[in-house]
């Protein structure tokens, strides 16, 4: 059918539709039209900041004082980012931060692959109590417990086991991360519990005849979890991983009690809100000025363009996961959220 | 004799679950019960360092509650606020993260990309970013030169004048010009609550549209009876996971307060006090919202 030919085929379905099917496609076309505009509307406003903070990074310290330069910098300059990196202390907390994303991480799915297939699968006595509690966990604010796991940890003991060995004294355990690995293991670190209950809906959701065909030929449970259920859960795992990674990458609750740079371990989370400070530092040693009075040196708008790039530093290696694995970030949420 | 075996299955059955699970409660006890316990201890104490690295606690009952409640400045106002802020948000996120799951649910070109980018918020302004961007002034400068500039032309605020100086400018106009201020924030944390919802509209089984069709249904008759009720009980999660999303922030205001008295004033006990009547309040609202929309919610099978 030629152009002119479809046409005159609409123009006749139409007039006998009574102008109906033109109508319809009016409006389909303004429904469309109004959606895509808001829905760019909604993702520009989104991304607006990140764009704003990668402008910024760019900028010389001209371009941020010159009000016509809005979002795009007229000299471009690496001198921010520069800076930004020498004020983060430069690789340390960064391959610290890797070490202990991947290491608690790995150990908080571990943990909660275990509890949440426990949950998923085996009836016994008082499952709906302890269910509530892994609840309880995910309700109660991290910062509630701030204190008392500060203190725990300074003098650290296991029901009283530690402190018969080692002569009436806990372990400090600050300052290393064996304070991360212990909560951790526990599936008591940050967002645990919602690990425990993504992976108690994954295992809901596998069909329960491949258990009892196991089962039927012989096979013990923890056999049955291991070569069975768990390479069907890979996916859900990593996602599980990915989320505790990213999670410990921002996090500055546990991160702020367990460690500081006096303690010789410190995060990118530790290093990052400090930065406007230290920049005010070393300007004041450039310039050789005794100060008491204390109080920002540097003007505010360059402080906040020399923390933008620090925070664009820090955010580089979550974004670049994120782009890589966006789809089992999404897709697990989803999983889980099926039958809440 | 089959009996009794079954009952050994159960029983084993039973060893298992638990050998599975100790890892949590372990954990739970350690991590979670030991510290609460010792928080609530801290909070009926005077809480005073000693020398020697270790704490004298001195019971001294409610007054550490009496001083929360009626000795300090800002506990009290700040914690109203705070729930006067998430009655407006919690409700706000909720729409919006369901209109937008809706929108997302529909075919179009670039879908995917749309959903990446509602879900970064989630990634992006966890754990410390979010204090680091509401105390960036540079961005809040930049966005108000912005808005000079325009605010001769804008809609909003041109709209907002006509709405609010009518005759009958309700308390509802001004609510919902409040969220389209802070529309920022709730694009922001609804992220999850999108995904949550777009996977609870994608187990919604297409014939059921198809008969409500043939029995001609309209959109908006398909959308109270079909959508929301098939909808309502991911509702309840959503609305648990805002709330508790909402209160643990760490820009929340009724947090900072809690931190500066730690890390500052190094008072314990009024911290553990302050965190209990916290967590007190949110659990309490909890409780009741859950209540209410259980009883409310429809389930299918």
């Amino acid at each position: 059918m030629t152009r002119k030919e479809r046409r005159a085929y609409f123009k006749e379905r139409n007039r006998k539709s009574g102008g109906y099917l033109l109508r319809k496609k009016i409006w389909n076309f303004i429904f469309r039209f109004c959606r895509a505009v808001l829905i760019f509307g909604l993702c520009f406003l989104i991304l607006q900041p990140l764009l704003n903070k990668i402008s910024l990074c760019f900028m010389t310290k001209d371009d941020l004082f010159d009000r016509t330069v809005i979002s795009i910098p007229r000299h471009f300059s690496t001198q921010a980012i520069r800076l930004g990196w020498k004020l983060m202390y430069h690789f340390k907390p960064f391959w610290y931060s890797i070490w202990i994303g991947v290491l608690v991480g790995v150990l908080q799915v571990i943990s909660s692959t275990l509890v949440g297939y426990g949950f998923a699968r085996f009836k016994f006595p008082l499952k709906n109590f302890w269910f509530a509690c892994v609840i309880l966990m995910i309700i109660v604010p991290p910062q509630t417990l701030l204190t008392p796991m500060y203190l725990m940890f300074s003098d650290f003991d296991i029901f009283g086991i530690i402190k018969a060995v080692h002569g009436g004294k806990g372990v400090n355990l600050l300052g290393s991360f064996w304070a991360y690995l212990a909560v951790c293991a526990g599936c008591a670190g940050y967002k645990s519990g919602l690990y425990i209950y993504m992976m108690r809906q994954h295992f809901r959701n596998e069909p329960k005849e491949l258990e009892e065909a196991a089962w039927v030929d012989g096979c013990g449970k923890f056999r049955t979890f291991w070569s069975i259920l768990l390479p069907g859960a890979r996916p859900m795992m990593v996602s599980c991983f990915l989320f505790a990674f990213v999670w410990w990458w921002t996090d500055g609750i546990y991160s702020r009690i367990f460690f500081s740079r006096g303690m010789g371990w410190y995060t990118v989370a530790n290093c990052l809100p400090g930065v406007v400070e230290r920049l005010n530092h070393e300007y004041k040693q450039i310039f050789n000025i005794v100060s008491s009075s204390g109080g920002n040196f540097v003007p505010p708008a360059y402080g906040n363009q020399i923390l933008s790039a620090a925070t664009m530093i820090t955010l580089v290696p979550i974004i670049i996961i994120y782009l890589l694995a966006q789809k089992s970030f999404v897709e697990s949420i989803s999983q889980s959220g099926i039958k809440g | 004799m089959a009996k009794a075996k079954r009952k050994s299955m159960a029983k084993g059955n039973a060893k298992a679950g638990y050998l599975f699970i100790t890892p949590f409660i372990i954990g739970f006890l350690l991590f979670l019960v030991v510290p609460l316990v010792q928080s609530l201890r801290m909070s009926f104490c005077e809480v005073a360092a000693t020398n020697g690295q270790g704490l004298k606690y001195k019971w001294v009952f409610l007054d550490k509650y009496k001083e929360v409640f009626f000795k300090d400045p800002d506990y009290v106002p700040r914690l109203l606020d705070n729930l006067k802020n998430m009655a407006l948000f919690v409700p706000g996120i909720l729409v919006f993260s369901f209109f937008m799951a809706i929108l997302l649910n529909q075919e179009f070109a670039g879908r995917a990309f749309v959903r990446a980018v509602f879900f970064l918020p989630v990634i992006l302004s966890s754990g410390i970013m979010v204090s680091i961007e509401s105390n960036n002034s540079l961005m809040g400068s930049m966005q108000s030169a912005i808005k000079e500039d325009t605010s001769l032309t804008s809609i909003t605020k041109t709209l907002e004048n006509i709405l609010l100086t009518g005759e009958k400018a309700s308390k509802f106009f001004e609510y919902v010009i409040n969220l389209v201020d802070k529309v920022y924030d709730i694009a922001n944390s609804s992220g999850i609550q999108i995904i949550i919802f777009l996977s609870g509209l994608q187990t919604i089984s297409p014939s059921m549209y198809e008969a409500a069709k043939i029995e001609g249904c309209t959109a908006w008759e398909n959308f109270w009876k079909i959508t929301l009720p098939m909808i309502s009980s991911l509702i309840l999660v959503n609305v648990i996971y805002t709330i508790v999303d909402y209160c643990t922030k760490s820009n929340n205001q009724v947090m900072d307060l809690i931190n500066d008295k730690l890390f500052k004033n190094v008072d314990y006990g009024l911290c553990a006090a302050m965190s209990w009547v916290y967590f007190g309040v949110i659990m309490v609202i909890l409780g009741i919202l859950a209540f209410i929309i259980s009883r409310w919610v429809y389930y299918y099978d």
